[in-house]
């Protein structure tokens, strides 16, 4: 049977993979990854069975949502509640098309689409990891994708801000 | 029984895509988008999503993990050992210095961001969550605080020195114990004579010492610090000036109260 750290260092493919996806920038996603790692061996009395690679992508979430929170702050002080991801289109936007459009996503709608379409987890599984009832999982995928196409297709969402 | 008439939904669509659909429906829905051309050109759109997003980081996972991820490596570190990163640096200079903080403590800024992140974001979780508290803010009330000290000091893992404000009008409500992001974490509170309070978190951190850090918002406001391996986290009001006075002067009475070793 795998040991705790056999588990996570198996992961770590897949959470740079993820983290990449989330932040669209190598550096920030492998910061992202560490932190999340040296979180995980932390914390490893807290993690009570289960998917062990789901816990790994929950506290990586969470540590992104922080890292955000941070960047969004920068460089004149906004609320702390103010997590809005579009804003960091600009600095962190990759070139591609589908990086620029993850961009334009809210947070939860990013993860949620990138667990599903990239990370191969099932709803029930994005549920548990997001903490949140399926239902909930399903909106936030079905509005990430209109985001998406509406992007796609041309027509600059309001969220979007000119650079 | 393929129910064919039944409309199909957003939901479904998306879950047509994924394969969450169970097989009958999945057929039902098949034959539904045959005779439904604009719901099935916004499948196909939802398919080339996916499949977009997979050509574009799908591939990560099959780079080799690069060194300091490994976790032998951040075992030995204890994670301390980040890759210089420039635009990480460059990001807490500008938060820094474009903040405008007057006063740094000694020592270069060490640590990781993380450290700052995790410990500022729960002590202001725990800071948002008892400062509304009118009957039971703290566990133990400002009157015990030999008997707080004594307790908090055994259960966070090292002596506790209790900072007395009353000299900026601060008098002490109480202190609880709190889970942290390394172990116990020891929490005090303040009141100022028009009901404004400050808060205190601190528990052991990763880090030996970093500067001190703001970091404000609308409301609340906080300023980080790891003196000794002991992480402080002075949160308040978002009147930054008198924020910085109450940490400043708690920093100056935690460093000389003589827990630092050298």
């Amino acid at each position: 049977m795998a040991t705790f750290r056999q588990s996570v260092e198996a992961t770590i493919p897949a959470l740079r993979r993820y983290a990449r996806a989330l932040t669209r920038n190598a550096d920030s996603a492998d910061d992202l990854v560490q932190d999340t790692l040296v979180r995980a061996l932390r914390s490893e009395h807290l993690f009570h069975g289960g998917e062990i690679r789901n816990w790994l992508y929950t506290i990586l979430a969470n540590l992104n949502r922080n890292r955000l929170r941070a960047l969004a702050r920068r460089p004149t002080l906004t609320s702390l509640e103010d997590n809005d991801a579009p804003d960091l289109a600009g600095p962190e936007g990759g070139h591609r098309d589908i990086a620029r459009a993850l961009a334009t996503l809210a947070d939860e709608q990013r993860e949620a689409l990138l667990l599903v379409v990239l990370e191969g987890l099932s709803y029930r599984e994005v549920a548990d990891v997001q903490g949140v009832p399926i239902g909930t999982v399903m909106s936030r995928l079905a509005r990430a994708r209109v985001q998406i196409k509406t992007y796609l297709d041309g027509e600059r969402p309001a969220l979007r801000r000119v650079k | 029984m393929i129910d064919r008439e039944r409309p199909v939904s957003d939901d479904e669509l998306n879950a047509y895509v994924d394969g969450e659909l169970p097989a009958d429906r999945r057929e039902a829905v098949t034959a539904w988008l045959a005779e439904h051309p604009e719901a099935a050109a916004t499948v196909a759109a939802y398919q080339a999503q996916t499949e977009s997003i997979r050509a574009e980081f799908g591939a990560v996972a099959d780079e080799p993990v690069p060194e300091h991820l490994k976790l032998d490596r951040l075992v030995q570190t204890g994670g301390g050992a980040r890759r210089f990163l420039p635009m990480a640096a460059a990001a807490l200079i500008a938060f820094t210095v474009g903040g405008g903080l007057g006063w740094i403590a000694h020592g270069a800024a060490g640590g990781t961001p993380s450290g700052f992140d995790t410990f500022t974001a729960e002590a202001l979780d725990a800071y948002k969550l008892y400062v509304v508290e009118v009957r039971h803010p703290v566990e133990v009330p400002g009157s015990e605080r030999a008997h707080m000290t004594q307790w908090l000091s055994k259960r966070v893992g090292y002596e506790q020195h209790i900072p007395d404000l009353q000299a900026l009008g601060l008098k002490l409500v109480g202190g609880r114990l709190l889970p942290g992001p390394t172990g116990a974490a020891a929490f005090y509170m303040y009141e100022g004579p028009s009901g404004e309070r400050y808060t205190i978190y601190c528990a052991k951190a990763g880090a030996p010492e970093t500067a001190l850090r703001y970091k404000g918002g609308e409301r609340y406001s906080a300023v980080y610090w790891v003196d000794d391996q002991r992480a402080y986290v002075v949160s308040g009001p978002a009147e930054r000036d008198q924020l910085e006075k109450v940490a400043k002067s708690i920093y100056e009475q935690v460093d000389k109260s003589g827990t630092r070793k050298s």
